[in-house]
């Protein structure tokens, strides 16, 4: 088991990969630094959105449900003078208990309805923060009253290692045996089902822990940034940005959500001076990818691990 | 089972039969209208081996899904060494002892074999993050047993197709179960493999396993199976030992029909070049070959069957003319070939199939689907086309307006024939079509098919693995069998010189 992971390059390439990030505050700018924050965020979006997709084979095309549920349950209850680490608990509670609320009922439908209903639920909960405006700041933003660090290195450190720890607990899942039985109830259920696997159970726990990281990391976001908003968390767009950075990345790879991420935010920042333009290279360069490497980003990367 | 006696002088013998370890009783699913299964009811013992049989849409793979509980029965019982496990869902049955060798399944692609059958040893538990040592040790015997030792390092994208049907076993085997159930246990194996797999099968036998083995006919698992069990349109029509089943008068006139007339008009009566060539033809599906070096000719105005079993590749034959599957090989429709052209061209240049599946638009309305296949039409002939249709099917007027889904199976089968008519066909193929319809509807549509031969100049390819209902209509007809064309020949010849494979 040791040596396998040991002449994995993956293991290797992401062991250089944190080595050189955890010291990158030594070297960059401060708002560099803040870009980077958000990216590792959203990294663990598409990680934990990659769980359910490349391995349990469905389609959430809701990421932003689960993370609009923690981030405004954590800022809201924060903004009545509830302390940071119960906030986030309970962002991540509300994420879960709202993905299984979402998840009963969708998993019983099939095919693309599943994909469907996941949409529905942002638009509905996109909806309801505008309904509600008083309690959730509506259109304008929620602003809560306190952060974590006003250091962009401590708040860097505090998103990589948050990453990280997100990413070790989400790849163990996706290779144990757990990981094996999500993969056969995804790509085949009838059969599953015939080996004695539960399908809905396994698909329902996917899609909790996928809605636990989804909501922690949201709660998270939002103590970063003070304030939380539709826009920036909620919004459908937001939503395909996530799911975006995970094909990107490489599906089924789980850490390839980090990679599809950080480009995504990286190459809009580099192309910002093409203004409105920049937006439509990103997407055409994430395009070409998922149609010409149908393995993402990583896998560019760890082929040429191998041959190396 | 003496000479074991003998060599075993401590066992005693056994005073009563065992109990059996399966036990289906008044077994019954509907779809909709389509009765399927009809009150079946049958045993097997530990240690014996069943051959559940029955022709295409016959209902036994409905009974052994219910079984497994894949489909819920509307009634009856299912029994497990004396459990009653009717409705379960599929996992709480398969914990409960029952196994399933599937056809097709999709493995883990991305995962070794070794890992594939370490998948069918682990438990259904969620916080069961590291699998057990033993797992490993007990993965890599299961391979050995079957013949992938030397493979378990591999994926099974590069393995052959008959190591991937080993995969499936060794799956069962890993699960340990008390019954196993072998959908088609021999398709699309050659005979040394059939051999080999003949084997495993006897190895669950040995291990005192009740064994259910589903196959369309009798004579392919013959050799295998204690028992036989023939179902024909979701009832039982016979049970015995393999040879009384196939001696047996119903068995033999549901397979081979009983004095078939024949209207065949000699094909120098059709002259000049075929509407239809195919030469050379190969088809393969990944691993599996589903055709072979198949050659076949239709000539303008003929009615031709092509008659075959399940899986011989009759639907392929049809879809590689239709050009919806990858081919090697030529065919040639009016003197061109076809082999560059879209499917949607190869329809509207005359060929028109009527699949397996009928593929209707099931939220139309009957008139609503007609008049979709007379789409490109002018009006008014869409019209007159209309009127003859109706004429032909007076069924399919009475219903105009009654949504398609909402028809028994026989007027579906009907509407979907009218349907490619209303596309002035120079060429209808008609794929299975008396697949899973009473006999009383097959009547009807004989009938049809008899008046749309003798009115028209129309070119029909039929394919059928009905020979009752294949023959009547048939100028000539060829074999297809395990993906080559092994007889062509006159109907009235088929029964003396081909007939035997067809029980």
């Amino acid at each position: 088991m040791l040596r396998k992971i040991v002449t994995n390059p993956l293991f290797w390439l992401t062991l250089v990969g944190l080595a050189l990030a955890s010291v990158l505050p030594l070297w960059v700018s401060g708002y560099i630094l803040g870009l980077l924050t958000v990216a590792y965020y959203f990294g663990v979006f598409s990680m934990a959105w990659d769980l359910l997709f490349g391995f349990a084979g469905e389609v959430n095309f809701g990421p932003t449900f689960l993370i609009g549920l923690g981030a405004y349950t954590a800022g809201i209850l924060n903004g009545h003078g509830v302390s940071i680490p119960l906030c986030l608990a309970a962002g991540a509670a509300a994420a879960v208990i709202g993905g299984l609320v979402l998840a009963l009922p969708a998993l019983r439908v099939r095919g693309p309805y599943f994909g469907l209903t996941t949409v529905v639920a942002v638009l509905i909960l996109q909806n309801l923060i505008v309904v509600f405006a008083e309690t959730t700041g509506g259109e304008i933003g929620l602003t809560v009253p306190d952060v974590i660090s006003i250091d962009a290195a401590t708040n860097y450190w505090i998103a990589l290692g948050f990453m990280a720890v997100s990413g070790l607990i989400l790849y163990a899942i996706a290779v144990s045996p757990v990981g094996l039985i999500l993969q056969a109830s995804g790509q085949d259920p009838v059969e599953a089902g015939a080996l004695g696997f539960n399908v809905a159970k396994h698909k329902l726990a996917a899609f909790c822990v996928s809605a636990f990281f989804s909501g922690l990391a949201g709660a998270l976001l939002v103590f970063y940034m003070g304030t939380a908003s539709v826009g920036t968390l909620v919004d459908v767009s937001v939503g395909v940005q996530v799911i975006i950075g995970a094909v990107l990345g490489g599906r089924r790879t789980i850490v390839g959500g980090v990679l599809g991420a950080v480009f995504l935010i990286a190459a809009g920042e580099l192309l910002r001076p093409l203004g409105a333009l920049s937006t439509f290279v990103v997407s055409a360069a994430a395009l070409a990818v998922i149609l010409f490497v149908p393995a993402g980003l990583l896998g560019i990367l760890t082929r040429q691990g191998q041959r190396a | 089972m003496t000479a074991a006696v003998l060599q075993m002088p401590s066992q005693t013998p056994l005073a009563s039969p065992a109990r059996p370890l399966l036990e289906v009783e008044g077994l019954a699913k509907r779809y909709g209208g389509l009765v399927a299964v009809k009150s079946i009811g049958f045993s097997v013992k530990p240690g014996e081996i069943l051959g559940l049989i029955g022709p295409n849409g016959s209902g036994k793979s409905t009974v052994m899904k219910l079984i497994m509980g894949l489909e819920r029965p509307n009634a009856g019982s299912v029994r497990l060494d004396g459990t009653e496990i009717a409705g379960w869902p599929s996992h709480r049955v398969a914990r409960a002892g029952i196994g399933i060798v599937f056809q097709h399944s999709r493995p883990l692609h991305r995962q070794t074999v070794l890992e594939n059958i370490k998948l069918a040893l682990l438990p259904d538990n969620l916080l069961r993050l590291f699998a057990d040592p033993g797992v490993e040790t007990r993965a890599r015997a299961i391979a050995e047993r079957v013949g992938l030792g030397a493979v378990t390092e591999r994926r099974p994208s590069t393995l052959p197709f008959a190591d991937l049907r080993r995969m499936e076993l060794a799956k069962a085997i890993a699960r340990d179960p008390k019954v196993v159930l072998v959908d088609e246990p021999f398709a699309g194996l050659t005979s040394g493999e059939v051999a080999d797999f003949s084997q495993l099968i006897w190895g669950f036998r040995d291990e005192g396993k009740a064994v259910l083995l589903v196959d369309h006919n009798v004579k392919s698992v013959a050799a295998l199976v204690d028992r036989v069990f023939a179902m024909y349109l979701g009832e039982r029509v016979a049970e015995g030992s393999a040879a009384e089943v196939m001696r047996n008068e119903t068995v033999r006139r549901v397979y081979l029909g009983g004095s078939i007339e024949t209207a065949a008009r000699p094909q120098s009566a059709f002259s000049g070049e075929p509407l239809l060539k195919i030469e050379n033809l190969d088809v393969l599906y990944g691993k599996a070959q589903a055709l072979r070096g198949v050659g076949l000719h239709v000539h303008e105005g003929e009615f031709v069957s092509v008659v075959g079993l399940n899986g011989a590749g009759k639907t392929t034959l049809f879809n590689a003319i239709s050009g919806l599957v990858a081919h090697s090989g030529s065919i040639a429709f009016a003197g061109e070939p076809l082999s560059r052209r879209t499917p949607a061209s190869i329809a509207r240049g005359g060929i028109v199939q009527v699949p397996e599946s009928r593929e209707l638009f099931g939220e139309m309305s009957v008139r609503e689907n007609l008049d979709l296949g007379g789409q490109h039409l002018p009006k008014a002939e869409s019209a007159r086309q209309l009127a003859w249709l109706f004429e032909l099917f007076p069924i399919l007027k009475s219903r105009g307006g009654q949504m398609a889904r909402t028809l028994s199976g026989g007027e579906q089968q009907m509407l979907t024939i009218a349907r490619a008519l209303m596309m002035k066909p120079r060429l209808l193929i008609l794929d299975e079509p008396t697949l899973g319809l009473a006999p009383v509807i097959l009547e009807q549509l004989s009938k049809a098919l008899e008046r749309l031969r003798q009115t028209t100049p129309i070119t029909v390819l039929l394919g059928e693995q009905n020979v009752t209902f294949a023959l009547p209509h048939a100028d000539r007809v060829y074999v297809l069998e395990h993906a080559r064309i092994v007889w062509e020949g006159s109907p009235d010849r088929f029964a003396a010189e081909a007939g035997t494979g067809y029980l």
